[in-house]
This record gives structure tokens, sequence and C-alpha cells, in this order.
């Protein structure tokens, strides 16, 4: 099993979820995070005082799905979430140790 | 108390509120009774209450929206309550104090707890034999001291503890509004009882000098005091939610006119040229505002019309029945740009904080709307004064009142942060600063999500 970590543009939520859909993946959870990376901050002033903000605001996806399927993922979320100019954010893979699905006690890839 | 009718005939036609109550023998030798009209109750009535509506919901958001999140309670708090406690010791002492008949020229010394005032005691207005029940006019007045002292709060948030700022402001009611508002709009019998700035002949329509000059330098004064917040200049401090700021604004701008047409005391042309008056210098402000920021090489910005709106309310307040309506564009554009400067340009070189720009707004633009009420009296500029008015003299009596009100509000405002700072001291601590005053004086966060 791998964990996907996604950061993306807020306003591409919707259609990397459709695309992932797409593809079969049965769900993902969504933080709103702020963070820095290449993308330049931006300034804001209030009555004269200049406040210089460097977090941007982001979206960070996490989806946990069977080793083989993840590529697709990645692949997907990718295409789906680009714009092409900076700041469109990144995807990070891991090995995942371990899932239970709560209700029913289930493990591994069938709790997924 | 002497016979009143005939004062209300001494060139009161633009000047501020002022009032007599009728004493019982005075209706037994008068022919005609003046009866209240109830078109005009009817009026003042809703004018105390906008003007109500001005501090709770309307400065408390306008002051809230521009604080950080963890703040925000404790300036609705402070709002709530020193206008609350400027309503109580208004009935108690601050109507007797300020209009509680003829006793010298800087204070009035009858009427404490309302004594003798009933629901047939009648208030002179600035018509000959035109009245209206003393307590609306009582009531009326109550809410101009509740704002006054609400608006000394923007230069000392986020760091001013609750209990020091009640104190002070029990202080401050007493040394500096009573005095101030007695100076400007007491009319007595005689010369040595009316209010010193009244009798120099001054203008003050609704309150630029009692009001914003007043509470702008002892908010400069109290900032002063307390120093800088943690962080000044350093942390981000912006404001957490502009749209409560918008709402308050909203607010201030309704009630406003409540604040300057009521102040004609009766439903009549002069209360309908404060209404207009009230509108368009305020557009004007907001539009100047946004302008200068462009001018001054920054985006125009919603905080920027909002505060434009501010100023141009300020400067329309002394001049508010004392202008035609173009003098008050005029008026109001040049207050915004004035303040925008100063707030954007000057305060931070000054080195004080001023944090929510009481002074920056109605300090400045109270200043400018004062002196300027000389100009805008001009008929030439559609002003409403006689043909012989004479600028240049007003000019100088409008520049005197500015003076001792200035002066005034400073070493009177020094005096209660002084007594405050004994009592109960000024600051939070820094640890209370750091995590906010909802928690740390209060108990309470304004936002559970």
């Amino acid at each position: 099993m791998k964990l996907i970590i996604a950061i993306i543009k807020p306003f591409k939520l919707d259609p990397v979820r459709e695309a992932l859909s797409d593809i079969g993946v049965q769900g993902l959870t969504v933080t709103e995070v702020k963070g820095y990376g290449r993308q330049k901050g931006h300034t804001e002033v209030y009555r004269g005082a200049e406040y210089t903000v460097n977090m941007v605001p982001k979206l960070k996806l996490e989806i946990v799905v069977t080793d083989d399927l993840a590529p697709r993922v990645v692949e997907t979320i990718s295409a789906a979430a680009a714009t092409g100019s900076i700041g469109d954010g990144k995807i990070f893979t891991l090995d995942v140790g371990g899932a239970v699905r709560i209700r029913t006690g289930e493990t591994n890839e069938t709790a997924l | 108390m002497k016979p009143t009718l005939g004062l209300a005939g001494r060139a009161l036609a633009f000047s501020a509120p002022l009032l007599f109550s009728l004493p019982a023998f005075a209706q037994e030798a008068a022919a005609a009774v003046p009866v209240p009209d109830k078109g005009d109750t009817a009026w003042m009535i809703m004018a105390t209450v906008l003007v109500m509506a001005m501090i709770v919901p309307g400065l408390a958001l306008f002051y809230g929206g521009l604080v950080r999140t963890k703040n925000m309670l404790s300036v609705l708090t402070q709002i709530i309550a020193v206008a609350s406690l400027a309503m109580v010791l208004w009935v108690m002492f601050g109507y007797g104090l300020t209009f509680g008949g003829d006793a010298n020229q800087f204070l009035s010394t009858g009427k404490f707890f309302l004594a003798g005032v009933t629901a047939d005691s009648t208030a002179a207005t600035f018509t000959d034999g035109v009245v209206i029940p003393e307590f609306v006019f009582i009531a009326f007045q109550m809410t101009f001291a509740a704002i006054t002292v609400a608006l000394v709060v923007g230069g000392l948030v986020e760091r001013m503890k609750f209990s020091g700022l009640m104190v002070f402001a029990i202080v401050w009611l007493f040394i500096v509004y009573y005095p101030i508002a007695h100076m400007v709009w007491y009319l007595g019998g005689t010369d040595e009882a009316t209010g010193l700035i009244f009798g120099w002949g001054a203008l003050d329509f609704a309150g630029g000098t009692v009001v914003h000059i007043n509470a702008g330098v002892s908010a400069l004064v109290g900032a002063i005091i307390l120093g800088k917040r943690i962080g000044y200049q350093k942390e981000v401090m912006a404001p957490h939610s502009l749209t409560m700021t918008l709402i308050g604004t909203g607010l201030l701008w309704v009630g406003w006119f409540g604040f300057n047409a009521g102040s004609a005391l009766e439903a009549n042309g002069s209360a309908g040229l404060a209404l207009i008056n009230t509108f368009v210098a305020t557009a004007a402000a907001v539009l100047f505002w946004m302008l200068t920021e462009r001018v001054l090489g920054h985006k125009s910005s919603l905080l920027g019309a909002c505060s434009g709106a501010i100023a141009g309310l300020v400067a329309i307040t002394p001049a508010a029945g004392n202008s035609g309506p173009f003098g008050a564009i005029l008026l109001g554009a040049i207050a915004a740009i004035a303040c925008c400067i100063f707030v954007m340009k000057i305060k931070a070189k000054l080195g004080f904080d001023d944090s929510l720009d009481a002074f920056g707004i109605h300090g400045v633009g109270g200043i400018i709307g004062s002196i300027g009420t000389a100009v805008t009296m001009l008929p030439a500029l559609g002003g409403p004064g006689a043909e012989d008015y004479a600028m240049g003299a007003q000019l100088i009596i409008q520049i005197q009142a500015v003076l001792v009100a200035i002066i005034w509000a400073a070493v009177g405002s020094a005096i209660a942060f002084g007594i405050a700072k004994v009592v109960t001291g000024l600051r939070v601590t820094e640890e209370v600063e750091r995590e906010g005053l909802d928690l740390g004086e209060h108990g309470e966060r304004a936002y559970n999500y």
C-alpha cells in the first residue's frame, strides 16, 4: 500500500477528485494548509502597514491506495492539477505499514 | 433658574444642541405654554436610538474587525461596557454637570439624579417657542457621552486592562467630557453662565470638538502612555475581519444621521440639511481616500473606503447644519486626503501605536472639520452664513475652540490615565497580551469553531 500526499492549488480540488474517482479511487482526505515553495507570497497593506505574506494557501490531499494503483493516481493528480504556472504543487509517495477499517475490522488492502 | 424662552432666540441658528427646561413659574406666566410637537418628539426619539446603533453594534464591529482574532471579544466587551457606564453616569451626574442650569463657564451644578425632571418637562430647541420633552433631550445627549468615551478605546486596544479602562472612563467623563460639552454647548441666562467656547460664538453643530477632537486626542494620549503593543511594526497585526469592519462602518453611517440631523433638535429644514450633508460628505470622503491610496502607490482598498467614510462623517459633524452640500463634499474630500496621508505615511514615523487610528481619523478629521466649518458657512460655497458673514473672524474663533479642546482633552486624559494606573494598572501582563485579551481578561473566545 502507498500513501500519496498531494499539495495542490485550492481551486483544483474538484477536477482532481473527479479524475481520481474515474480511475477507481474510493476516498481521500483534504486539509487546508499554508506553505511556501518556489511560488512567491504577496504583500498586504492595511492603512499603510505592509505585511509580506510568504505562506500561500494550498490543499493537502491524502490518499491510500494499493501498490499497483499508485503510479496511476500520481499521474492522474499530476494531469488534473496542472495549470503550467508556478505554484501548481507537489506529490509525494510513501509506503504504508498497515490499514484497518474501524467498522468491520478488515485490515490492509481490504480496508481501503 | 432664569426664564429661558428668550434665550433660544440668541443666535442659536447654527449652533449646537443646547437646552433649557422650562420651570413651572415660567409656564404660569407665559400666555402660551409651548407643548412639544409630536413630529419633533418622534424624530428625536428615533435620532437617539440611531446614535445608540452607532455604538453597539456599529463602533464595536468597526473596531472589532480591525484587531486580531484573539482580541476581538475584548474590544466588543470594552465598547459595550464603557458606553453603558457613560449612560448610567449621565443620569446620575453627567446631565447635571453639563446641562443642569446656570453656574459658570465650565460646568453646571444642578439636576443631579435628574432632580425635578418629569415627563412634562421640556427643553428648548433652536426655534423660539419650540420645545421637546426633556427626557428625550437627556437621552439624546446621553448617547453622545457614551459614544465619545467608546471612541477612545480605538487607541488602547489589544493591551489595556479592562479594569483600568473602566476607571479611566469614570474619571475622564467627569474631568474631560462634561466640562467640554458644557463649554461648547451650554447657553446660560448670562454670559458668565454660558459655556466658554459657546460664548465665543464657536460653531459645532453635532460634536466636532466635543466628540471627535476630544476622543481622538484622548486616545492619542492613552496610546502614548500605554506604549506600543508587543511586536508592533514587527509582527503581522492585520485586521481579522474586514467584513465586520464594513458592517460596523455601515451601521455608523446610518446611525450618524441621528447624530447629525438629530442635532437640529427638530424635524425641520436644518435637520434636512444635516441629512444630505451626512450623505455627500461621506461619499466624497470614501472616494477621495481610495484615490489617495492610488496616488500613494497602493491599491484602492475596502479598509480605505471604510476609513474614508469615518473621516468624512467626522469632518462633517461640526459642519452638518453649517454647510451646503457642495461645501460638505469639499470638506469630506479634504478630510479624507489629510487623514489618509496621516495614517499611511506620517503615523509610522511618529513612533506611537494609536492602534485603530482613533487620533488619525477622529482627531485629525475633527480638527479639519471644526476649522473647516468656518469656510463651509460661506454663502459663496452654498453655506447658510448671512450675507455679511465674516469668515476670517469665525476662523479665529474655530481655531481657538479647537486649541482649547485639544489642550483640555490632553491634560485631562493624562490625569485620568494616571489615576487608572495607580488604581488598577493600565497594561495586561505580557503573557495575557501574547495569548490575547479575550481569554486573559474575559475568559471567553470570540469564536469557537
